[in-house]
């Protein structure tokens, strides 16, 4: 259970070695977190700093095996009790994926079916037991798509779709959505790339979901300013969008 | 055609008061005549996340929500009311609110044993949050007053308990519902000449000087709103109420040709929706005028409503912290420790938190009942809105100096302490939970309180 000033006691991250969701968890460490579980591809992910005496339990989590996200949820709640915040902190890049059709399907495979079939077997849960929060890692990338990753841009709107739609979908459950649109973020996924402006860290990140979470936001941005900039831009000229994107 | 005890029960998102921590339950009306007539079969089947009482739902945190399983709501059944006026006693169903029992008792002469400060909470709530009032110190807690209880266990049978049941019925009182269901109650009343009270208010310049003066109080019901926003010298500066129900002698003559008149106001809801309108400025404007309007020590009766309720005259007043709602943080440190609330409240100061209400009250001894709240010392109340800031960084501070002087938490109040919070503040938890396993081993009874302190658990990772 989330507590008035919306500490969670139990975490899972779906993701469980995404720099920006060791950030988030840090964040929201507090005397009231009990159970962290990190869900992953790595066996052994750096394990975020969290007060001792926290529980902290590691699973396979392969966000392109659908048939799999149940159990994962499941052993989740064996592991920690109720979910209070689920993070979907898992994603790809895939820098090529335009020039490669089957990089291209691998990406939707986990960027937009995985986020879709783990985020409706977390939704499951969640509306089981009246309460909780599914914290979802959108992008900037998926508002308007861009020539320079538009197969990545395409993937994280099909991802965002979903999720302010099962926002919806949750109405009166007690659970509901946290949909996160960061910008650029200086993370192990963006290393070596060039930086943008408005460009961040994952504790930028982190701290607007603590905020969007005790405001009971369904939307935020980081940085916030994204959310005015992007209403311009969204909206601009075809041949504007094109000279931003050089 | 068979009688029903539940509704089918729809799923709907609760809150407690303060609007803070939601979450979706399936919420069953049971009627109290048909729960007594079948209890064997009142109770809904568990499907895995168990049920809870709630009444109005006026405690501030989660303690009558249960996410996922049932909530239950008695409807109070045809004669819910049973006045023994010779005995000065009362039998009512748990579902009847004090409003409707002061609607009642007043007119024939009594009044309850011990109010809190609004009329819009149940019987089953009082006995289960073993509410106290502004007369602690002199009469002790709702729970107190009680002569006999009738509890639907997690089994199905009905329970007639009075203190002769010894631990089931301490585990009872202030029990927060787990024990199980309460149907009806009989309780003490306090016999009253008026319906007016006669109080005494004093401007308190201080902290020290406020001590000084409760220290040595006599009066049946004495409290002290203190402005935490005074710093510096004026620091705990207050206005301090004492009084008790007037006698015949003390009412005006227009008074006294109705003296027992009771009708209250009927509420005028405060605006839903907009943002939190508590804003330091209004609070501190409001807090100055509240202590200017205040004579330096006058005495005038006033009615029930004006002395223990007057914040009934506004309905839905959470609403005036906005959408993230609010928290009210309320605990009692020993006598010994009264610099502990001296801390205490200096850090809410320094914070800058705007407290609405902060109350200051003096306790008397703690009763039998395991996870009752009062004990002798001191309790501050205050209101803070759950959206601010720094205010986890303000509640751990608080939480170390409650824990460290001896002191707890009011589980009818809390919505943000944890396990370790509650074992150290209650060291009689674990008697308490070997009791309740005796008469609900499968842990029917639980709600969101329960699961985010662990209070069915016997340790706590």
């Amino acid at each position: 259970m989330n507590n008035a000033v919306q500490q969670p006691q139990t975490i899972l991250v779906l993701g469980g070695s995404s720099d920006i969701g060791r950030a988030i968890v840090e964040a929201l460490a507090s005397p009231a977190l009990r159970h962290v579980v990190l869900a992953g591809r790595s066996s052994d992910p750096e394990r975020p700093d969290v007060p001792a005496g926290v529980g902290i339990t590691t699973l396979d989590f392969d966000a392109a095996d659908p048939t799999t996200h149940r159990d994962v949820v499941a052993a989740a709640v064996e592991a920690a009790g109720d979910l209070d915040v689920v993070i979907q902190a898992f994603g790809q890049l895939g820098p090529d994926a335009a020039d490669d059709p089957e990089a291209a399907a691998e990406l939707v495979a986990v960027n937009t079916a995985g986020a879709v079939s783990s985020g409706l077997a977390v939704a499951e849960q969640l509306r089981r037991q009246g309460h909780g929060v599914l914290v979802v890692l959108s992008s900037v990338a998926g508002v308007r798509t861009r020539a320079s990753n538009f197969v990545y841009g395409a993937t994280k709107a099909g991802q965002d779709a979903f999720a302010t739609g099962l926002h919806h979908a949750l109405h009166g459950t007690g659970a509901r959505v946290l949909t996160v649109r960061p910008g650029f973020v200086r993370s192990a996924m963006t290393d070596g790339l060039d930086e943008v402006p408005f460009t961040v860290d994952p504790g930028d990140v982190a701290d607007a979901v603590v905020a969007g979470l005790r405001r009971g936001k369904s939307v935020v941005w980081a940085p916030g300013v994204l959310r005015g900039v992007f209403g311009v831009l969204r909206y601009a000229p075809d041949a504007v969008w094109r000279r931003l994107d050089r | 055609m068979p009688t029903t005890a539940s509704s089918a029960g729809d799923v709907t998102v609760l809150t407690g008061w303060g609007r803070t921590a939601p979450s979706a339950g399936r919420v069953i009306e049971l009627d109290g005549d048909v729960v007594r007539k079948a209890p064997h079969r009142a109770l809904p089947i568990d499907e895995g996340r168990g049920a809870i009482p709630r009444g109005l739902g006026r405690s501030y945190g989660d303690p009558a929500q249960n996410g996922g399983g049932s909530v239950l709501r008695v409807r109070p059944g045809r004669a819910p009311i049973s006045l023994d006026c010779d005995g000065a006693t009362v039998t009512a169903d748990a579902g009847v609110s004090f409003d409707d029992l002061l609607r009642v008792l007043v007119p024939a002469g009594f009044f309850v044993p011990v109010t809190p400060g609004t009329r819009f909470i149940t019987v089953g709530g009082a006995i289960a949050s073993d509410i106290h009032g502004k007369n602690h110190h002199v009469d002790g807690t709702f729970g107190a007053h009680c002569s006999r209880i009738s509890l639907l266990t997690a089994d199905g049978a009905l329970r007639s308990l009075t203190s002769a049941d010894g631990d089931l019925w301490w585990a009872t009182i202030g029990g927060m519902g787990l024990t199980g269901l309460i149907v009806d109650a009989t309780f003490d009343l306090i016999p009253i000449e008026t319906s007016q009270c006669l109080v005494r208010t004093q401007r308190i310049a201080n902290f020290d000087a406020l001590v000084d003066t409760m220290a040595a109080d006599d009066q049946r019901y004495s409290v002290a709103w203190v402005d935490l926003l005074a710093s510096g010298a004026a620091l705990g500066r207050s206005v301090l109420t004492r009084g008790d129900h007037a006698r015949l002698d003390d009412v005006s003559d227009r008074q006294r040709r109705d003296p027992l008149a009771f009708d209250p106001p009927s509420l005028i809801d405060a605006p839903g929706g907009g943002p939190n309108v508590l804003s330091r400025t209004a609070v501190r404007a409001f807090n100055e005028v509240w202590y200017r309007k205040a004579r330096r020590d006058h005495t005038a009766a006033e009615s029930i409503t004006g002395f223990f309720h007057p914040l009934d005259m506004v309905g839905a007043w959470n609403r005036l912290y906005g959408g993230a709602g609010f928290l009210q943080y309320q605990f009692v440190v020993p006598d010994a420790a009264i610099d502990t609330m001296r801390v205490a409240i200096e850090r809410v100061v320094a914070s800058g938190l705007a407290s609405f209400l902060a109350v200051l009250k003096r306790f008397g001894p703690a009763n039998a009942a395991m996870l009752s709240f009062p004990t002798s010392g001191w309790t501050l109340t205050l209101d803070v809105p759950a959206g601010a800031d720094n205010l986890a960084t303000l509640l751990l501070q608080l939480d170390d100096l409650v824990l460290e002087a001896g002191g707890r938490h009011y589980l009818a109040k809390d919505a943000h302490i944890t396990p370790t919070i509650v074992r150290a503040g209650y060291p009689r938890l674990a008697e308490w939970q070997a009791i309740r396993r005796s008469v609900d081993p499968e842990g029917y009874w639980i709600s969101d309180q329960a699961r985010r302190l662990g209070l069915l658990e016997e340790e706590v990772a």
